[in-house]
């Protein structure tokens, strides 16, 4: 306890604790989906190289050389978006970092390794087409899979000891010792694949309802579009997980899920609608008796504990949690029957489905892919508050007492607008290129 | 020295590493800035593609920076972060513009495009290292007590000695870079990039050594401490050790010795941040010491060890990626042109092997599913939801390696 007392900084005022919030949650917003690119990215980006080299393929290389020119510029922005999370850490919850930082620094330490070896393996693997053997260029993407996924490891082992943190432990045993984060992590992990999947194919998507329809923009769209079609049911599946492990160690998280006011035995779920505060209870939604229990326990007649179990200072804004889990949930089950149909129509024909319809809804499911991964963070951090430790350290004792929080969250909008617009700037640059390709597509 | 101080001077190890390598490339951005105009372009081509392959690696050094400190000396790191906001936050938005223009920078195109981005690469490269080294300077000086944003807001980082490293860490990276970008013209046989980057190298080396020596007298007035510390015993040592290379180099640099003068100058600004560490030694914060700042010994060892494990396989990859750079393997070369044409133009070669997909992959997808599925929804937790979540993610691997290879497959056939 000493130590605690030694490494804490004091108490202060701090008048723009939503600001910094927002602060935080505006650069992750940013940062995240470019961690799916610097995670899932890869992974397709080495296998199609590998079936490329397998095949004496040109057109699937080719398509490997050019997504690795994606995933390096991708890489590059999501260095910088990294490096200004870590700065926030600091700048905006310096309390958190002085009474924690020695639990939780040690994770961010290893994805600092992993980050540095992404880092390094992915300028030699992409500076190494033609400069390398083939042999040794594919080894050398090897680093890059395997560093995309610890790093996520690390980071997440930090968020789920966040959500569930048993203090007194040693750093090792409170970060990997902790049965809370594994479902994070795999969710997490699917995700990525799901928003590189879709977002990729949207992309092309796009280009063949413009009337581009050779073999590189068509197997550009299928192969992400297949994987994230196989990981898209995988991911309810690990929903519920997520949703049972929440249930039982974070109940005021899952009350605010589904706006359930009071404890219940066979608790209802009401889709749509919207949390009354007062009356603590939804309004408006379409009631589905029991179906809560069901879902958070497998067992209609399950008790669920509700928002009335601790004092309403300890509860999340229930409103904007539950949207954003709803959000994530119908986007989910959305690509997930997508999905399934899809497999169903490619085993039955042997060929993906072509029409205009099809395609517009593959150019919807990039952006909406996007949407599921921020109201899924959005769900799990918001639904943490108001702590950012859970039930240890609340997020206005880990606030920063500087100054200046508002004119700093404007400037960074500001910036993070400029970013946006650099890059989609730069992928459209990048895929002018293509052109030439179809261009000299002879075979038609 | 303990345990204690054991992160501390990884961390400084890992500081000299930024200064010297993220320096090079910030230096490299401020030359991109001082050679404006359609004559110096290949001067100016020169600086982004020497860091180009290197960048990314170089500015991690900082992350790893961050990390020891709030890990190990958790409370310092929320004093410093909570009182330095200012330049943090301006070094962080310096970082922004740098690696945007860094990833831009391979698609633009016309000289409007060119100018935009070079002036707004120039100008965060030159910012960055200012407003880090104002940082330092706060440090330094006593400037940052410990406390959530107990420090002045303004005069920990606006003051004589901030300022004074802010311009030394400016140029000294500007003097780095030049030594280093003549090098690399010498390895591409470059003899108009040797030429004029070595007299600039000169010349960055005579500012830089002008600006650490009229530093002494501004220490001297505003960082009473830090000024014994460099004038006596080890720190005296550093300084004089940092003179010495600097000395080293320029000679090196007239003599046309380049491969010598890239690692000379790299111990001279290193030893800069030796020299401060040595100063301020044992000290940390105002009446705070390394020691008093350290987080308990169990997250001390776990950070070491996991440090020496990250080592261990981040010091062959540095190895291999400057093995490869400063080996010449990445030099730039000219497009071969027409090889996406080709891929376009051309079938696959060796059909019969590809035609043949994995049916094994196909059924183990299945059978992977169809046990790890309901095993993962029925288990409450335990050694079966373990295993049901292995078997899931395991179908997932099979299904997509059956899979990719057929709808790759589709069109070879000509079912276009």
């Amino acid at each position: 306890m000493l130590v605690l007392l030694a490494q804490a900084l004091g108490p202060v005022d701090q008048d723009y604790l939503l600001e910094a919030r927002q602060m935080q949650a505006l650069s992750f917003a940013v940062h995240i989906p470019l961690v799916c690119f610097g995670v899932a990215f890869p992974a397709l980006v080495v296998g199609m190289e590998w079936l490329g080299r397998r095949r004496g393929d040109p057109l699937l290389l080719a398509l490997a050389r050019r997504w690795s020119k994606v995933m390096i510029a991708l890489f590059a922005v999501g260095v910088v978006t990294g490096t200004i999370l870590s700065f926030e850490l600091g700048l905006l919850w310096p309390e958190f970092m002085a009474r924690y930082g020695d639990v939780f620094g040690l994770a961010f330490a290893l994805e600092g390794f992993s980050f540095f070896v992404e880092a390094i393996f992915i300028a030699i693997y992409v500076y190494g087409w033609e400069r390398l053997s083939p042999r040794a260029h594919m080894l050398v993407g090897i680093p890059v899979v395997i560093a995309g996924f610890s790093g996520s490891l690390m980071v997440i082992s930090v968020n789920g000891w966040m959500n569930h943190p048993r203090l007194g432990e040693a750093p090792v045993k409170a970060l990997f010792g902790n049965s809370y984060f594994w479902h994070e992590m795999v969710h997490m992990y699917l995700a990525a694949f799901l928003v590189a999947g879709f977002v990729t194919a949207s992309v092309y998507a796009v280009a063949r309802l413009r009337g581009r329809r050779d073999r590189y923009v068509r197997l550009a769209m299928a192969v992400p579009l297949v994987v994230a079609a196989i990981t898209a049911p995988a991911q309810v599946l690990v929903g519920d997980w997520a949703a049972r492990s929440v249930a039982e160690e974070q109940p005021v998280k899952l009350a605010a899920f589904e706006g359930l006011g009071r404890t219940e035995k066979g608790a209802p779920l009401h889709v749509g609608g919207w949390y009354d505060d007062r009356r603590g209870e939804v309004r408006y939604g379409i009631r589905i008796p029991r179906a809560l229990s069901l879902l958070a326990f497998h067992d209609p007649n399950a008790t669920v504990k509700g928002l009335d179990t601790v004092p309403a200072d300890d509860r999340p804004p229930v409103n904007i949690v539950r949207v954003s889990f709803f959000t994530m949930v119908g986007i989910g089950t959305l690509m997930a029957v997508f999905g399934i149909a899809l497999l169903v129509l490619w085993w039955r024909r042997q060929a993906l489905p072509d029409g205009p319809w099809f395609l517009r809804l593959v150019v919807a499911l990039g952006p909406l892919s996007v949407v599921a991964l921020i109201s899924g963070w959005v769900t799990t951090e918001v639904g943490r508050q108001p702590w950012v430790v859970y039930r240890h350290m609340r997020t206005e004792e880990a606030v920063t007492g500087a100054g200046g929080i508002p004119l700093g969250y404007a400037t960074l909008v500001v910036i993070y607008v400029a970013l946006a617009v650099a890059t989609v700037w730069l992928l459209r640059r990048l895929a002018r290129a293509p052109l030439q390709l179809e261009a000299g597509d002879g075979s038609s | 020295m303990g345990l204690a101080e054991l992160p501390m001077l990884l961390a400084l190890v890992g500081l000299a590493a930024y200064v010297v390598l993220g320096g090079a490339d910030f230096g490299a951005g401020v030359w991109h800035m001082l050679l404006p105009g359609e004559r110096r372009r290949p001067l100016r081509d020169h600086t982004y593609h020497a860091m180009g392959p290197v960048w990314e690696a170089n500015h991690v050094w900082l992350i790893f920076v961050l990390v020891v400190v709030w890990t190990a000396y958790p409370g310092a790191f929320g004093a410093i972060f909570s009182t330095l906001y200012v330049p943090l936050f301006v070094a962080a938005l310096g970082i922004i513009m740098r690696g945007t223009c860094y990833a831009v920078r391979g698609v633009v195109s016309g000289p409007r495009e060119e100018r935009i981005l070079g002036a707004l690469f120039g100008a965060s490269s030159a910012l960055t290292p200012f407003a880090l080294g104002t940082a330092v300077g706060g440090i330094a000086s006593g400037r940052v007590p410990l406390g959530n944003a107990a420090g002045d807001p303004i005069d920990s980082w606006l003051n004589p000695t901030s300022v004074l490293v802010g311009v030394l860490a400016v140029v000294t990276s500007a003097y780095l870079a030049a030594v280093w970008l003549s090098a690399d013209g010498a390895r591409a046989h470059r003899d108009d990039l040797v030429e004029a980057f070595r007299k600039r190298a000169l010349a960055a080396g005579v500012v830089a050594g002008a600006v650490a020596v009229a530093g002494i007298f501004v220490l001297r007035s505003d960082a009473r401490p830090i000024y014994d510390g460099l004038t006596s015993g080890v720190g005296l040592v550093a300084v004089i050790a940092s003179v010495a290379a600097g000395a080293a180099t320029l000679s090196f640099v007239a003599s046309n010795r380049l491969e010598a003068a890239r690692w000379s100058a790299a111990a001279a600004v290193g030893t800069l941040v030796a020299g401060w560490a040595l100063a301020q030694e044992p000290r940390f914060l105002p009446g705070l010491t390394v020691e008093e700042a350290a987080a308990p010994d169990s997250t001390l060892v776990a950070l070491l060890v996991s440090l020496a494990i990250g080592a261990a396989i981040l010091i062959p990859s540095l190895v291999l990626l400057f093995g490869l750079v400063l080996g010449g393997r990445f030099d730039e070369r000219p497009e071969q042109p027409g090889s996406l044409e080709d891929a376009g133009r051309a079938q696959p070669t060796s059909g019969p092997r590809g035609a043949a997909p994995g049916r094994a992959a196909g059924v183990a997808a299945a059978v992977c599913a169809t046990v790890g599925a309901p095993l993962t929804f029925f288990s409450d937790g335990g050694v079966g939801l373990v295993i049901g979540v292995i078997l899931v993610l395991a179908a997932l691997a099979a299904a997509a390696s059956f899979l990719v290879p057929q709808v790759t497959l589709g069109g070879d056939a000509g079912a276009r």
